[in-house]
């Protein structure tokens, strides 16, 4: 067995163990946790995939930025405690069966095809910053652009929406 | 030459699938408002994961004709914007979030139907 499909099987089984335990971990703190872990696994798969500028972006930004805000919101709130109530049994059981039952309709769907990815000698340029920047900065300069207008509103919706109600500020 | 390790695309489809099935299950079961907002992020995450493959089986089905072909670079790029968009939706969602528990003191979804009052 090649070393790729070694940790293609080891980098699986902890992306799917984390996400479980991120669903079933009571404490909110232990779910950013366990995310965490899936998005370090993911980040495995994109180098396997040898999609390197992916792989970094994802650990920067997923694993690093939006994490920690996640884990500053949560911790800003107090809500690291245990006794979150619940939904009611039947509701449970019947989102694990309506989630179930769509997994098997897209793998049904899904599962005839022959496609298949290998890592050959000299390939795997395409995930490399060289060529995915040259692309971004001259096809894709325009959506570029406006992502970080994006980001402009985004920034200025959070401060609106974060700051306290207005009528207690003296302007 | 020794043997090319092949991964065939279904192992990345059932990954996949099997982590958007997972936040899917994360959405409907849980009643944080928070722990949904993750579960969100785990779904965006299991599509980028299937994205980059995808765009791995084009460029190898394409570098087998073409040594110096650079097809496969969209399908990056478009993850790329995607997380773009994730990030900027996370400030706007966690803000969102912080104004509830500011006015209701809780993160609990059930709460929420007030606002059909």
């Amino acid at each position: 067995m090649h070393i790729n499909e070694l940790l293609f099987w080891f980098l699986t089984a902890l992306a799917l163990f984390s996400a479980m335990m991120v669903v079933f971990s009571k404490n909110p703190v232990h779910s950013v946790l366990w995310l965490i872990v899936v998005f370090m696994a993911i980040t495995g798969h994109y180098i396997i995939m040898n999609a390197q500028f992916l792989a970094i972006v994802n650990m920067i930004v997923y694993a690093g930025a939006i994490m920690v805000l996640f884990l500053f919101v949560i911790m800003f709130m107090n809500l690291n405690a245990e006794s979150e109530p619940q939904k009611s049994k039947w509701m449970k059981f019947a989102a694990v069966l309506s989630g179930g039952s769509l997994m098997l309709i897209l793998i049904a769907a899904l599962k005839d095809n022959g496609g298949f990815i290998s890592s050959m000698r000299g390939e795997g340029s395409i995930g490399l910053i060289k060529n995915l920047g040259k692309v971004l900065f001259t096809d894709y300069v325009v959506p570029f652009e406006i992502s970080s207008i994006l980001f402009l509103s985004a920034m200025v919706g959070a401060v609106v929406l974060g700051k306290k109600d207005s009528s207690t500020i003296v302007s | 030459m020794n043997v090319m390790p092949v991964i065939p695309i279904n192992y990345y489809i059932f990954l996949s699938l099997a982590l958007f099935t997972i936040g899917i299950v994360g959405v409907l079961t849980r009643r944080n408002a928070i722990i949904i907002f993750m579960c969100i992020e785990l779904m965006l995450n299991a599509v980028n994961v299937l994205l980059v493959a995808f765009s791995k089986m084009h460029h190898v089905a394409a570098f087998a004709v073409d040594r110096a072909t650079t097809a496969g670079t969209e399908a990056q790029l478009f993850v790329f914007f995607i997380m773009v968009v994730a990030a900027a939706e996370v400030t706007v969602g966690l803000a969102i979030i912080v104004m509830l528990y500011r006015n209701i003191h809780s993160v609990d979804i059930n709460f929420l139907n007030r606002l059909k009052h």
